[in-house]
């Protein structure tokens, strides 16, 4: 269980702010979404949650250490960052690129260390991939490639996880699958999981507490119920969509309707739609 | 899936421990194998069994009595052995900074040059060319000194250049090592143009572009050894590091890695091994490409191995480049440098014609 909070935090890239005064707690066990419109600040927060920049004005505090002072080390030895699939550069196998997973831990000379290799192996099989170990990483599908990512940093054993659009490219039954492993992580081992997402279904569905930002601050912070209503969404994302009741999950749905189709554009419903005309 | 070559499947059923121990022992058996073999021939024949035997001696190990004659003695350890030793230690470092340079700009296409040490070594070296001194320091002439020199300045020249804001970013990096070294490349052919001195001495500008073993002077390879020695031996300390750099620098810093300071310090040992090689040699092209991407294609990348086995590698391949350079059309030597790329480079189009795969994406 980790606690991360963020007090008064900003942050710019150039002379344009990225994040501005942002005022956030998040418990240890919690599992939480960041949404937002492309640019409003979702990949920064995650980026100085892990550390690797430092705000420009205020602090954040992980279990009440203040990161300004930790190293980078110290950090990766307790928060794990989930980044957006990719290709390696050279012909590393699944098993050696979830073995990077451990690099926090390692010493000059003592990479392959017995309990090394006991948590690739069990990071590996968490995620489904073991038989996958000696293949090529760069030959892996999207998916298999993203859980090969996803076991990486679990060989971090983190206390935090932080993931970039954990599912940005990955077909559906690829969503689900990240996101049921993310979420029994959650469950079962208290992993704390903050999570920028594009999908607002998807988040709707498996985080408790949502955060939506708008150019740079907090917009609404709260269940999905509350974030996700086509009033929000009209407001941060300038688009009209339908909200609805998930039909078994009881969580907002989101459905998209091409224009001049909608009556009454952005109109709210907490009911099934009705089939349109 | 691994390439199915009997080496490859032997070796994946090894624990990984047990493989690096018995890849690193095969590996220094043949680089034995062949300072014996460059020992042995040239202009006199000199049996190994009489080259070990003499070394024995040498080292004060055995007292065999001299059953050669002394001229045998004279030629293997005044003449051949310094050059072998130092093509040794130059094929070893070139690899090592391949691989070095390679890891760390994630670039297949980097070499031990790649961010303007060979412009800034070919500077330095007309620049002494042209001066009408000639002094020597611990066995070095002016101009492998201003070699060296000139690589680590135009390295340096570069990483502050590519600086902005207390970053370094890899691809500012490589566009400044190319418009340094251009230039560099523009100004040594001005000075070559319009200097009458060094027009007289164009063989050398040519051979020290080439790149050749010309040691012949023990105090050399005492002071280069124990650089190029150690700069392996601290790089293999930052071999778990390289690897994290495989996922880019951001990646890498997830992971831990204090980017900025750990990329300072393998870019030194990088620029310094190459530095210390050209001051050995030259300008040996292709080994510091070439053997890092053949030992990888057959080891795989990670670094804790690769270091160690390209290092060796390199050395054995630039020994026996350096035997056949110096024998093949005797009495006259090919440039070694020549010798590298006319050699190493139809071995690598082999090695990717079989293996090609794992570079495709």
């Amino acid at each position: 269980m980790i606690e991360l909070s963020f007090k008064h935090v900003s942050f710019s890239y150039t002379d344009v702010p990225a994040l501005h005064d942002i005022d956030l707690e998040i418990a240890g066990g919690e599992m939480v979404a960041l949404l937002g419109p492309n640019g409003s600040g979702k990949t920064t927060l995650i980026k100085l949650a892990s550390g690797v920049l430092r705000p420009v004005e205020g602090d954040i505090h992980l279990d009440g250490s203040n990161l300004r002072q930790s190293k980078r080390r110290e950090i990766a030895q307790r928060v794990a960052v989930v980044p957006q699939v990719f290709h390696m550069p050279f012909a590393f196998t699944l098993r050696e690129v979830v073995l990077l997973g451990r690099t926090p831990f390692l010493k000059a000379f003592s990479n392959d260390g017995e309990r090394d290799q006991q948590v690739v192996q069990s990071a590996l099989e968490q995620t489904g991939i073991e038989e996958l170990g000696q293949r090529f990483f760069n030959e892996l599908s999207g998916g298999e490639r993203q859980k090969g990512i996803l076991a990486m940093a679990l060989a971090q054993e983190p206390k935090l996880l932080l993931m970039d659009e954990p599912t940005a490219h990955l077909d559906i039954n690829h969503q689900m699958e990240i996101m049921e492993l993310v979420k029994s992580l959650n469950r079962k081992k208290g992993i704390t999981v903050i999570g920028a997402m594009h999908d607002l279904n998807l988040a709707a569905l498996y985080f408790d507490r949502l955060v939506l930002l708008k150019q740079g601050r907090i917009f609404v912070d709260g269940p999905p119920a509350e974030v996700l209503t086509a009033q929000t969404i009209r407001e941060v994302f300038s688009a009209s969509v339908l909200v609805m009741e998930h039909p078994s999950m009881k969580t907002p749905y989101i459905a998209i309707t091409p224009k001049g189709t909608l009556a009454g554009q952005g109109a709210t419903s907490n009911k099934m739609c009705a089939p349109l005309q | 899936m691994l390439a199915k070559t009997p080496i490859k499947i032997a070796l994946a059923r090894l624990k990984p421990k047990r493989r690096t121990a018995v890849v690193l022992a095969c590996l220094t058996g043949i680089l034995v194998a062949c300072l014996l073999l460059a020992a042995a021939f040239g202009a006199v024949s000199i049996p190994p069994l009489d080259i070990a035997k003499m070394t024995l001696n040498k080292i004060g190990l055995t007292h065999f009595s001299a059953t050669w004659p002394a001229t045998n003695e004279t030629i293997l350890f005044q003449i051949r052995l310094p050059r072998i030793i130092a093509a040794a230690l130059v094929g070893a470092a070139l690899s090592s900074a391949g691989v070095l340079f390679q890891g760390l700009l994630r670039n297949p296409m980097a070499d031990p040059y790649i961010i303007g040490t060979s412009a800034g070594a070919a500077f330095g070296a007309v620049l002494a060319m042209m001066l009408p001194l000639s002094i020597a320091f611990f066995g070095f002439g002016l101009i492998p000194v201003a070699a060296f020199l000139g690589s680590l300045a135009a390295v340096l020249l570069v990483y502050n250049l590519a600086r902005v804001g207390g970053k370094t970013p890899i691809v500012s990096m490589l566009l400044a090592g190319f418009a340094v070294s251009s230039m560099l490349a523009a100004l040594m052919s001005f000075l070559i143009t319009m200097n009458d001195a060094l027009q007289l001495k164009l063989h050398s500008v040519f051979s020290f572009l080439m790149g050749g073993i010309w040691v012949s002077d023990w105090k050399q390879i005492a002071i280069i050894a124990p650089v190029i020695v150690g700069g392996i031996v601290i790089a293999r300390f930052f071999a778990f590091r390289l690897n994290a750099f495989a996922l880019g620098e951001e990646g890498a810093a997830y992971l831990g890695i204090e980017v900025e300071r750990v990329k300072l310090i393998i870019l030194a040992l990088g620029s310094l091994l190459t530095a210390a090689a050209v001051s050995l040699s030259g300008l040996v092209g292709f080994v510091g490409l070439v053997v890092p991407h053949a030992v990888r294609l057959v080891l795989g990348p990670e670094h804790s191995l690769l270091l160690p086995a390209a290092a060796l590698s390199g050395g054995a391949f630039l020994v026996l480049a350096e035997l056949l350079a110096r024998t093949l059309l005797a009495p006259s030597e090919i440039p070694v440098g020549i010798f590298t790329a006319l050699v190493g480079a139809p071995f690598f189009i082999y090695l990717l014609r079989r293996t090609r795969r794992e570079y495709a994406f």
